[in-house]
């Protein structure tokens, strides 16, 4: 994406939530950026912006104002579908997951050539709309989650487990804070039963909340 | 010696927790832990100025030769979370939701500068006048 659009005064800032950067490092390696990837141990950008999991975005226009708040980055909760043994999806729900992607990819290339008179800029009233209202105890959770950083890098993991665990239960919509801080499975992802147990709990609720962009499912 | 994080930074401090909930330091440490620093007309940094409560001026300043100022009481005072760890050696001055909560609802995006793997920090604000994409990932 970056490659097509930078010629149009315009750049991707990619953000790893990441409090292990050598597991961030081959991904960063491998895409081979013209543009910043930066690295947020203490997920600094998460409390900035509020925002939940990952992979969300934020468009900013060329005077630094929010256009569109944090949502899902065009991803699609197919995931929820898979072979859980074998983790892998069905073909026709990888279709419709790449597609969401591209539909989303689009609307990003539209607002990039048209600027604030694409239909994906949302007007102020409904951008402070979307951005909803955290519970109290968020700031409390994010004060927390870099306290347990700050213990792990000290090397006390025992008292960072309580800490994570007492910010995870404050801010129970964060994704981010829970699979940070979660059991790996044997391919190096929180995906494991914890995490599927923690899925199957959000019933009819979305993982990845619907992306208000035509054509998204 | 105590470890203080406010916002971007990250400062050592003589420090002495009380094991109270007070963490009370030099007004200099506090200057440079969170930018306040303890002046005649209250808590200052830059153009603003917290004045102390009446009536309760010592849950905040031990006078003396080296004033102490109670960082930890101050930055509740202000409505933000206080936590540390159970030896009192680490400590995180963080923010309350509504205050990030009201600075999102201006539609300002906040500024952060932030490391690449080579460590160079890249800040928000140096892509003014380019329209980002700002997106996050992780590993995980």
């Amino acid at each position: 994406m970056q490659a097509q659009l930078e010629a149009q005064n315009f750049t991707v800032i990619a953000v790893a939530l990441d409090s292990r950067p050598e597991e961030a490092r081959p991904w960063i390696e491998a895409a081979k950026p013209t543009y910043p990837c930066l690295i947020d141990v203490d997920h600094r950008l998460a409390e900035l912006y509020n925002m939940l999991n990952v992979p969300e975005a934020v468009w900013i226009d060329e005077q630094g104002t929010i256009v569109r708040p944090p949502e899902p980055a065009g991803a699609f909760e197919g995931f929820r579908q898979m072979d859980r043994s074998a983790f892998k999806v069905p073909d026709e729900v990888a279709a419709k997951t790449a597609a969401a992607r591209q539909t989303y990819y689009a609307a990003v290339a539209d607002w990039v050539a048209k600027g604030a008179a694409s239909e994906h800029v949302m007007p102020g009233d409904a951008a402070r709309a979307k951005l909803g209202a955290p519970g109290p105890d968020v700031g409390q959770a994010h004060a927390l989650f870099r306290l347990g950083q700050l213990l792990l890098r000290g090397g006390n993991a025992t008292e960072a487990a309580d800490v994570f665990a007492q910010a995870a239960r404050l801010h129970p919509d964060s994704w981010a804070i829970w699979r940070q801080t979660a059991p790996l499975d044997h391919r190096g992802f929180a995906t494991g039963p914890e995490f599927w147990a923690r899925v199957d709990a959000l019933g009819a609720k979305r993982y990845y909340p619907k992306v208000d962009i035509k054509g998204m499912p | 010696m105590t470890t203080v994080v406010c916002e971007q930074q990250e400062s050592t401090v003589a420090g002495t927790p009380d094991g109270a909930g007070a963490l009370w330091v030099s007004n200099m440490d506090l200057e440079r832990a969170t930018g306040f620093t303890l002046k005649p007309e209250g808590f200052c940094r830059d153009h603003l100025c917290v004045p102390l409560p009446r009536g309760r001026e010592t849950e905040f300043v031990q006078p003396g030769a080296s004033p102490q100022v109670n960082a930890a009481a101050f930055w509740g005072h202000l409505g933000n979370p206080v936590v540390h760890d159970k030896a009192g050696t680490h400590w995180v001055l963080g923010t309350a939701t509504e205050a990030r909560a009201s600075q999102l609802r201006s539609l300002a995006a906040p500024d952060f500068s932030l490391p690449d793997l080579d460590g160079k920090l890249h800040s928000l604000s140096e892509h003014r006048g380019r329209k980002v994409w700002l997106v996050s990932w992780a590993s995980w």
